[in-house]
């Protein structure tokens, strides 16, 4: 091992030398740790990696051998995901639903999570710390609580016979759903706003601006990745819900992607549609992933290393 | 545009000397300001939380009226009023069923499968989490990879990876076949309750070690510096430095997988099956109640799941000082601040990304 030779002592030292010095020096039993590291690592990549292989290798076998254990497809094929689009199972239908519920609740979040936030990270009023308790609480209770009274009332049953039929609406969904994302949503940005300083909100206000002013122009763009990650992470949220949305989307037209998948049925009638159901799953699962990849950096260092950048 | 409403009204004011002059909002007259900002999240989480769990209180006093209505002839519908009913009904031992733990009432069955659902994913999470993060603090490339590799089992919609699992432990499935045994994990039966333990600490473990990792990286080097000048054995650094440094972070990730694991129902619901006491958990529980227009019960059965759950996070905040909020250290905070470090975000992200744990 090179980096442990001693040092030379003569004073002149050409250039190489300097570099091989100025690296760290690295013993043997450092070098063991490091390696154990690594191969940690990689232990811990292939545990969270292996099962979703295992989705992608089950999706690509023909339709027949959904069952099958061999490691790798053969034939490969793509018949399954042809299959998921297919006529009764509705999944075309069911990714527009999802999109467009999840859309809606993500945007109507970050609208009322944004000066929320403001409020709680830039303002001092009595209070605070009972309104952080109220929307640390709203996302601590079991979501099945709401199910009982939101049923009774979504389906005008006695005595919320004055309400509209809301079963098979997407508003249904939307409007439970903003009670888990909105203190998510409030929770991000209250941190990214407090990561900002306050100096540059006075600095523009110094320079003529009003509060208002000086939030849309100087904290929001700042704050523009902060409520990009919010948005991912609220709009994943929303996208993987499935208790609300099996309760009040029972129409086959009306679902979500992720009641749509738990309810495939198979074109023989009996047999579990392992196939088809994985080819779903792994459709579901892609674009989330892709911006999860996309953005981790963001996702997870941003929300936690602090600092404006 | 939301942006909209966070104009004040009234920033400017006529002064004595007749000049205007601009009231500093980040200084004065806030709490106004403030409420008009927080209204619409207040109104909306009064509305679409506060009221129904009200209407649910209400609901678990309500039974549904079941049989002939004497005077009219007809089916009886609508609910009356039935007091404690529905909650004295669950020591009735009138539905008793075999699940894990023995044969007993439904409810009790499922709050045991809740209970020890809770208890052994959480803490199974914890030692595998922050082992992933001691090895992931070790390394000093490769984390990014790492990293991603650990937000697969997150951004998989949970009910996917309950049906994902399945498969996997499917009669003929891949788990057999690596174990070369013939065990029925998808039956309603103890291998069931294994196999929703398993599929819950994959997904969920990662994410502990993500949250401790970001713990464990506030930790300044020269911590272990000192300790180690002092003679102290790695042991020593983990279980005297590391954990209690690492512990603000760490109670709060476990609070928030905790409350999580308790309202558990995807895993079990899309993997097992609905109406399988082996795995019914509470939130299951109570869903099969709603949807059979069992509205009382239901409502009932959640209320105690939510106390229950009020409890657990008491007990957390209180004993072991669960930070939840991020506003525990005022004095502390202020001498972070000047290293430009704001405490309270931090603490506030990590609660934030606690709950990005995900609904089961």
């Amino acid at each position: 091992m090179a980096t442990t030779t001693a040092p030379a002592t003569e004073s002149h030292l050409s250039p190489e030398e300097v570099q091989r010095l100025a690296k760290p020096q690295r013993s043997s039993k450092a070098v063991i740790g490091m390696v154990a590291a690594y191969a940690g690592m990689a232990l811990i990549v292939l545990y969270c990696i292996i099962p979703f292989y295992w989705m992608i290798v089950s999706s690509l076998r023909l339709p027949t051998m959904g069952r099958s254990t061999a490691f790798w497809p053969s034939p490969a094929s793509i018949a399954n995901y042809k299959g998921v689009f297919a006529g009764q199972n509705n999944f075309g239908r069911s990714l527009i639903n999802s999109l467009i519920v999840s859309g809606t609740t993500t945007v109507l979040t970050l609208l009322f999570g944004i000066v929320a936030a403001y409020a709680l990270a830039r303002l001092q009023f009595k209070g605070k710390s009972a309104v952080l308790w109220v929307i640390m609480a709203c996302s601590m209770f079991p979501l099945i609580i709401l199910i009982p009274p939101l049923l009774k009332m979504f389906s005008s049953t006695e005595p919320f016979t004055w309400f509209p039929y809301w079963i098979n609406t997407y508003q249904a969904v939307i409007v439970p759903g903003l009670s888990f994302g909105l203190p998510l949503a409030v929770w991000n940005l209250t941190a990214f706003f407090k990561q900002l300083p306050v100096e540059l909100e006075q600095a523009a206000m110094v320079d003529g601006c009003t509060p208002g002013v000086a939030f849309r122009k100087v904290i929001l763009p700042l704050a523009a990745p902060g409520v990009f990650t919010t948005a991912i992470i609220v709009f994943i949220g929303s996208w993987n819900e499935f208790l609300v949305a099996l309760t009040f989307l029972q129409a086959a037209d009306k679902q979500t992607a992720t009641v749509a998948i738990s309810k495939f049925t198979g074109t023989t009638g009996f047999d579990t549609p392992y196939g088809s159901i994985m080819a779903a799953g792994v459709i579901v699962t892609v674009p989330l992933l892709i911006a999860v990849l996309l953005f981790q950096r963001r996702i997870v260092a941003g929300l936690t290393a602090g600092g404006v950048k | 545009m939301a942006t909209a409403t966070a104009q004040p009204q009234s920033i400017s004011t006529v002064g004595n000397d007749g000049h205007k002059h601009k009231k500093n909002a980040l200084s004065d007259g806030q709490g106004r300001l403030a409420w008009i900002l927080l209204a619409p999240t207040l109104i909306v989480i009064i509305v679409v939380a506060g009221i129904p769990v009200l209407l649910s209180i209400r609901e678990s006093f309500f039974t549904a009226n079941a049989g002939v209505d004497p005077n009219t002839g007809m089916v009886a519908s609508g609910e009356s009023f039935s007091g404690l009913g529905n909650f004295s009904a669950i020591f009735s031992g009138m539905d008793n069923v075999g699940g894990n733990f023995g044969t007993m009432g439904r409810f009790w069955n499922a709050f045991l499968n809740t209970t020890g659902f809770t208890l052994i994913c959480v803490v199974l999470e914890t030692i595998l989490g922050v082992a992933m993060a001691l090895i992931m603090s070790k390394a000093f490339r490769g984390r990014g990879i790492v990293r991603a590799g650990i937000l697969v089992p997150w951004a998989i919609p949970t009910i996917v990876s309950a049906l994902m699992w399945k498969l996997i432990f499917d009669e003929a499935g891949v788990m057999n076949r690596i174990l070369g045994q013939q065990i029925l994990w998808l039956a309603d039966s103890g291998a069931g309750f294994l196999a929703v333990i398993i599929a819950d600490v994959w997904k969920t473990a990662p994410f502990i070690g993500l949250l401790t990792l970001a713990g464990l990286q506030t930790i300044p080097g020269e911590v272990y510096e000192a300790a180690k000048v002092d003679g102290a054995s790695a042991i020593q650094q983990f279980v005297r430095i590391t954990l209690p440094m690492v512990k603000p972070t760490l109670v709060v990730a476990v609070l928030f997988r905790t409350l999580d694991t308790l309202r558990m129902f995807d895993l079990p619901y899309g993997m097992i099956g609905p109406g399988k006491y082996h795995v019914e958990t509470l939130s299951i529980f109570a869903y099969q109640e709603a949807t059979q227009q069992r509205y009382g019960p239901a409502a009932a059965y959640a209320i105690i799941l939510f106390i229950y759950v009020l409890l657990i996070a008491f007990i957390f905040v209180k004993l072991l000082g669960a930070d939840v909020i991020g506003d525990g250290a005022p004095k502390k905070s202020k001498k972070k601040k000047s290293e430009g470090i704001d405490p309270d975000g931090e603490k506030s992200a990590i609660a934030a990304i606690s709950t990005m744990g995900g609904a089961h």
